[in-house]
């Protein structure tokens, strides 16, 4: 096969993009809030995990939104058991600031891990890291706000302490030492349902040479349809469409034998909240369906 | 018995997760001895082509992998693992493999019309598309063509037969060998144990197949 592998115009080479669920996990729940703060409990990870692998998610991210706090990530057994029943890669992120830690999440089922606030204290991290586990491993986390001058800073632990770092210095920095992926979180945008940042994703995506999964902002199934559009995102995260379509979806009876009546009707109240700020939830099947039927192709089982 | 050898680069427990998930019997070695004892072999493995040989030179692996093959045993290499069943690789400089089908593992950027502005790693899922050979009997037969893989590699490979070739996928405007195949020894680039439900239908037919 060494020759004649360029393909044809009737044989187009279509990129199929990524859809992640996000599981931002405090303790043993799901949970959600705005601006990565204010968080309400959702329910069970590996239970979200589940459904959204049987909903075709192409992949699942778990993050531990409370790890800085602890200063260690708490989410092996919920990924032990996740993985007995996913098949698809699962990053996982929070609190990582060693080598022994990645291996730890790897050996308990993890594919990748999103590393972000020990990296400014020790970038070579990223370095170690794609030595030891391979580039596909490492996903560097970053989350930004927007300053009033227009640029764009790097935040740490989980989005509550300023770095002074600018964005695009940082890119080519964790670029340069190894990065698998980035994952690129607006935290202006996160959680309120307006849509991703998308001048933001496509600075980055346009001049970077590895994936950018794009976070941050998605209320409605044609923010992500412009995120890939417009923002040239490779892979595209997003919790609450998603988390608030499953919540309406859950059983009643189920969750009743469970005994977790009191969350679910916890939850309904959530999901009302939320289609009031204009979340409109989505289940990752049907959103595939929409960016297919709309020139996007990703893959549909 | 399957043995998924154990070269101390990548997720094997993602690997040996998938193969009990589907029911099949499996353990993690590199020990010699254990590794004679299995009726099939799971060669797997992530990162740089050169770690992965020296791996194996360390742990006196190739002889008996070459003894193996030689043998009719069913050989499975995933990904880097696939990679290493060929002739040579191209990466860092040039890295001799075990030879156990002629071939070359190639950069993309190497690749005559590669679209340069494609991000390299391809990370992600791609169709499986057939080329001439059947899939029947293959550890393809219980896959649909168009079926889409989880992908995570820079490097491609190209095998010198094109008998060899069971399954071609795109990248970045050129095509490559998704899964390769020579009488015992198949490889395949993505990862079927992350590949959701048709990968796990792969490795449920690589459990089940009887030699």
């Amino acid at each position: 096969m060494k020759e004649n592998r360029v393909l044809g115009n009737n044989n187009i080479d279509i990129r199929k993009v990524r859809i992640i669920p996000r599981l931002d996990v405090k303790g043993a729940n799901v949970v959600k809030g705005i601006h990565l703060e204010g968080l309400r409990v959702l329910g069970i990870p590996e239970k979200f995990a589940l459904a959204y692998y049987q909903d075709h998610a192409d992949e699942i991210l778990f993050m531990d939104s409370v790890a800085s706090l602890y200063g260690r990530n708490n989410l092996h057994e919920i990924v032990t058991r996740a993985a007995e029943q996913i098949f698809i890669p699962m990053t996982v992120g929070g609190g990582i600031r060693t080598i022994e830690d990645v291996k730890a999440l790897l050996k308990a089922g993890a594919d990748k891990v999103a590393i972000n606030t020990a990296l400014f204290s020790e970038p070579k991290l990223v370095k170690q890291v794609s030595e030891h586990f391979g580039s596909q491993c490492m996903v560097v986390s970053i989350d930004v706000v927007q300053n009033e001058d227009g640029k764009y800073e790097c935040l740490t632990d989980n989005g509550r302490e300023r770095t002074g770092v600018d964005l695009y210095e940082w890119v080519d920095n964790v670029v340069s030492l190894g990065a698998g992926e980035i994952l690129l979180t607006s935290v202006d945008n996160e959680g309120t349902g307006n849509g991703y940042d998308i001048d933001l994703v496509k600075s980055v995506a346009e001049a970077i040479p590895i994936p950018v999964i794009a976070c941050g902002g998605a209320g409605k199934k044609e923010d992500i349809h412009t995120v890939i559009t417009d923002g040239k995102a490779d892979a595209v995260s997003a919790a609450s469409i998603f988390h608030y379509d499953l919540i309406g979806r859950i059983d009643d009876e189920k969750q009743n034998e469970e005994g977790n009546k009191d969350f679910l009707s916890r939850a309904k109240s959530v999901l009302t909240d939320q289609r009031r700020k204009g979340i409109s939830p989505i289940a990752i099947h049907d959103l595939k369906v929409f960016l297919n039927e709309n020139n996007i192709s990703t893959r549909i089982v | 018995m399957i043995a998924i050898i154990n070269l101390e680069l990548g997720n094997l427990f993602s690997v040996s997760r998938a193969i009990e998930h589907v029911g099949g019997d499996c353990f993690v070695t590199d020990n010699i001895k254990e590794v004679m004892k299995a009726d099939k072999i799971i060669l797997p493995g992530v990162g740089s082509y050169k770690s992965g040989m020296e791996s194996i030179y360390a742990k006196k692996l190739d002889g008996v992998l070459k003894g193996l093959a030689c043998d009719g045993v069913p050989i499975l290499g995933i990904c880097l693992g696939m990679q290493l069943l060929m002739d040579h690789s191209e990466e860092h400089g040039n890295t001799q493999g075990l030879g156990l089908i002629p071939g070359a593992v190639e950069y993309f950027r190497n690749i005559t019309g590669f679209d340069f502005k494609a991000k390299v790693p391809n990370v992600g899922w791609s169709s499986l598309n057939k080329k001439r050979r059947s899939w029947e009997g293959t550890i393809l037969e219980p896959v649909i063509e168009g079926d889409d893989c989880y992908f995570v590699h820079s490097l491609c490979v190209t095998p010198e037969v094109d008998d060899d070739l069971l399954a071609l996928s795109h990248y970045g405007g050129v095509e490559f060998a998704s899964v390769i195949q020579h009488q015992n020894i198949s490889g395949c680039q993505f990862h079927p144990e992350k590949s959701g439900n048709v990968g796990l239908n792969i490795v449920r037919n690589f459990v089940d197949y009887k030699a």
